[in-house]
């Protein structure tokens, strides 16, 4: 039974099932195993590739801050017009920096909400959590 | 309000869930193994067109939602499961339920769950937690995965419940609607029936892209991945699939040690003594898919790289498909 810390064994230990000496099955608890943990880092690595290469698109004027939030939230343009209540073809327009400048304030809210983040914070692409 | 429920910690959420919720009219015998078995929940699929997390999609267990499914209608217990459109329906749906004194399961996504490490916080719906009460704004939730119960605001729970993207909860609630008492032999004839379930699942799906056919094509298919996909981005693909297998929710082995317990829990009701030497070759299967997990680190930590690496990670799905192949066959041959 692996006990490498993982990152939910700072804040739980999980059910992992394995046969005593007998061959009969137990269930015991693991605080993690490094294979799986350096897989979760894979995917995270990815993802920071994905809000960096979208930060800089957007510093380029390439695209609106929406893009950098949604690389930042995990979120595809379906997950982000779910969660914003707008269709996905508008989600598509307001990705443009230039249809993006023109939102009112209650547009923005909307998407503010989805990322849970201010709209202030929205427009200059800040985040505040570590 | 609090209603009368012990929180308890398992490997699997659905199958944790399905095992609570059943808790008092099975006299607490329907363990977690149980549900998973009798709800058939053993799985793998993979499918090459769609990408989750931008990497490949799947899956070793079941869909979500039939395990509680199917080991409920297996045991004769009339399953009450709802969406909703609005959310104050879904609220007050609920408020109503516990009011009843009827803990509830809800699917939610485990993106905005708050006391989830934000490590594990993907786009993922099929997650499932217990509410058995409020109290002032929280309410308190039984997430099985977690070692102790937990609150969420009513706010946070709703934002969970109405989780966007693939899969999404809508709001689904659903618990056992009557509480009636499982005798041993209702138990047993519905372990027969998730087995017979399970080895149509895993043999019987045309196709080459589930059960055990599915693990085979997997492991040729990642002998292509070098050269299709370069060795970062087909090393990003192993750590998804390594991820899939092992995470929390699986209890090791891609759910294979979960069978495993099952199979031996399972000859108490069935009395058949061919089941224990079955559930060794799940173990033997969920070794073997430990031990390709560790191959395939070596490959997304850099360590490995060479398509003789590639090649060799593909044979050990093909190793293991041949072994989950004999061990379902002699559960198929099993006469009752």
């Amino acid at each position: 039974m692996p006990q490498d810390m993982g990152a939910l064994g700072k804040i739980t230990k999980e059910v992992c099932y394995a046969t005593d000496s007998s061959g009969k099955y137990v269930t015991e608890l693991s605080s993690g195993w490094d294979i799986k943990s350096g897989a979760l880092d894979v995917a995270w690595k990815d993802v920071e590739e994905r809000v960096a290469k979208a930060k800089q698109k957007v510093l380029d004027g390439e695209a609106s801050p929406l893009l950098f939030f949604m690389e930042y939230r995990l979120m595809d343009i379906e997950i982000l017009a779910g969660y914003s209540g707008f269709w996905q073809w508008q989600v598509k327009r307001h990705l443009k920096p230039d249809v993006f400048k023109k939102l009112s304030d209650k547009r923005l809210q909307k998407y503010a909400d989805a990322f849970n983040v201010k709209v202030e914070d929205l427009k200059t692409m800040t985040v505040h959590e570590a | 309000m609090k209603l009368d429920f012990e929180h308890r910690q398992s490997a699997h959420c659905e199958s944790g869930v399905t095992s609570s919720l059943l808790r008092e009219s099975s006299l607490n015998k329907i363990t977690e193994p149980l549900a998973f078995g009798i709800g058939a929940g053993l799985f793998f699929c993979y499918i090459p067109l769609i990408k989750i997390n931008n990497g490949p999609a799947i899956a070793f267990r079941t869909f979500p939602g039939l395990i509680f499914k199917r080991t409920c209608n297996a045991l004769d217990i009339p399953v009450i499961r709802k969406k909703f459109n609005s959310k104050q329906q879904a609220e007050s749906y609920l408020i109503e339920r516990l009011k009843e004194g009827h803990p509830v399961g809800c699917q939610v996504g485990v993106y905005y769950l708050s006391y989830f490490p934000r490590e594990y916080r993907f786009h993922f719906n099929a997650h499932n937690l217990i509410v058995f009460g409020k109290e002032d704004d929280n309410y308190l939730i039984s997430d099985p995965v977690m070692d102790t119960p937990t609150m969420l605001t009513s706010y946070e729970l709703e934002r969970v419940r109405f989780a966007k993207g693939a899969l999404a909860p809508k709001g689904q609630l659903y618990y056992p609607k009557s509480k009636a008492v499982i005798t041993d032999e209702q138990i047993r004839k519905a372990i027969i029936s998730g087995i017979k379930t399970n080895v149509n699942q895993m043999l019987r799906i045309p196709g080459n892209f589930a059960g055990v056919s599915g693990i085979r094509y997997t492991g040729k298919k990642i002998k292509n991945w070098r050269d299709k996909f370069g060795v970062e981005k087909a090393g990003s693909y192993l750590a998804q699939l390594v991820r899939m297998q092992e995470e929390i929710g699986t209890g090791g082995g891609g759910f294979r040690y979960i069978y495993g317990a099952f199979l031996q829990e399972a000859q108490a009701y069935t009395h058949n003594d061919q089941l224990p030497e079955i559930s060794k070759i799940f173990t033997q299967a969920g070794d073997l898919w430990r031990t390709a997990a560790v191959h395939a680190a070596g490959i997304y930590k850099g360590r490995l790289g060479s398509q003789e690496d590639f090649n060799q990670m593909g044979d050990y799905l093909i190793e293991i498909a041949e072994l989950e192949k004999n061990a379902f066959l002699a559960l198929k041959n099993i006469k009752w």
